[in-house]
């Protein structure tokens, strides 16, 4: 199966996501640049982290409007999987394809450490291969990482079973401690109502080999290749 | 024709920026500074025939690109007039 990495001017973690999918899962990968207008037979679409258009006017503003994205809004419209990771989630936001919007982190500070993560939901071709409150240890690395949506929109995420991932302690308790930067409800990720869309802001694709700090990130692109597996085979 | 577009958080949005610089300015004694929202200032140069017109699109890019209606509110002027486009 084959996974597109979009790269956007200023992407910097497309690389991590082509190593993690190609070299450590075996997978097929390609890198699509953001002008290309053909995902190319992709099967699961990967937005990665960086710095698209050097996050000029807001993170993923401009971004949102390369040609590649009127591609992956029809692969996500027809049921397709795309994760957003990091300013990846933040282009998903800018895009509508995920609801809600990132606000520089409370503390005004750029973030680059772990962090615990709760999977809350397990029906997303991301987290399928998880199991419903495992905690998963990422890395995180931004300064714009802090989830907003006015107060009835998160009532209605949370109603819908759309937060997938929320900070928490390494027991898996969600306490304000556990929240690097003020996401309301401490979510780190979302999906759209469909569910085929994720967008999540620390980092599973640097965290798939125990040499590199932690192989927790390992579950949610497996997740990907065996939701596809399932669906070819259905 | 001159346009301006003021973009900020909207006041129900946790400006932290805003909130740290309004502690720096109290602490240097200017107490009658009560609060501070930081945004954003764009200018434009519109080729339009009218102000009316150069709102107008000026509003729809400040719409569609300048403000994130999500988190943002933004306000439109033409020229010296401060006019009518205020969308919260």
């Amino acid at each position: 199966m084959k996974f597109a990495i979009i790269e956007f001017p200023g992407s910097n973690c497309d690389h991590d996501a082509y190593h993690a999918t190609k070299h450590v899962l075996g997978q097929q990968a390609e890198f699509i640049w953001h002008k290309d207008t053909d995902l190319r037979g992709a099967d699961v679409v990967v937005l990665p982290g960086g710095f698209s258009y050097g996050d000029y006017l807001r993170t993923g503003a401009i971004a949102r409007f390369s040609p590649v994205m009127a591609r992956v809004r029809e692969f996500a419209d027809g049921g397709g999987p795309v994760i957003g990771i990091c300013n990846g989630f933040q282009v998903l936001l800018e895009a509508g394809l995920l609801e809600g919007a990132l606000l520089r982190n409370r503390a005004l500070k750029f973030l680059c450490q772990h962090v615990h993560v709760r999977v809350e939901q397990t029906d997303t071709p991301f987290t399928d291969g998880a199991t419903a409150g495992q905690v998963l240890r990422l890395p995180i690395a931004h300064g714009e990482g802090n989830y907003y949506a006015p107060p009835e929109k998160v009532a209605s995420l949370e109603a819908s079973r759309q937060v997938i991932f929320r900070y928490c302690a390494a027991d898996g308790s969600v306490v304000d401690t556990a929240n690097p930067n003020g996401s309301l409800d401490a979510i780190a990720g979302v999906c759209n109502p469909r569910r085929n869309v994720v967008g999540l802001m620390p980092h599973p694709e640097r965290a798939c080999e125990s040499a590199l700090g932690s192989a927790d990130g390992l579950v949610v692109l497996e997740s990907a290749i065996a939701a596809v597996v399932a669906k070819g085979a259905a | 024709m001159k346009t301006r577009v003021f973009v900020t958080l909207k006041t129900s949005v946790f400006d932290p920026q805003g909130r740290t610089i309004v502690e720096a300015l109290q602490s240097m004694g200017y107490a009658a500074v009560r609060d501070v929202r930081q945004g954003k200032f764009f200018e434009l140069d519109v080729d339009a025939a009218t102000a009316d017109e150069a709102r107008t699109i000026a509003a729809e890019v400040a719409d569609k690109l300048l403000a994130n209606p999500v988190i943002e509110s933004y306000r439109v002027e033409v020229d010296e007039a401060a006019v009518g486009v205020d969308r919260q």
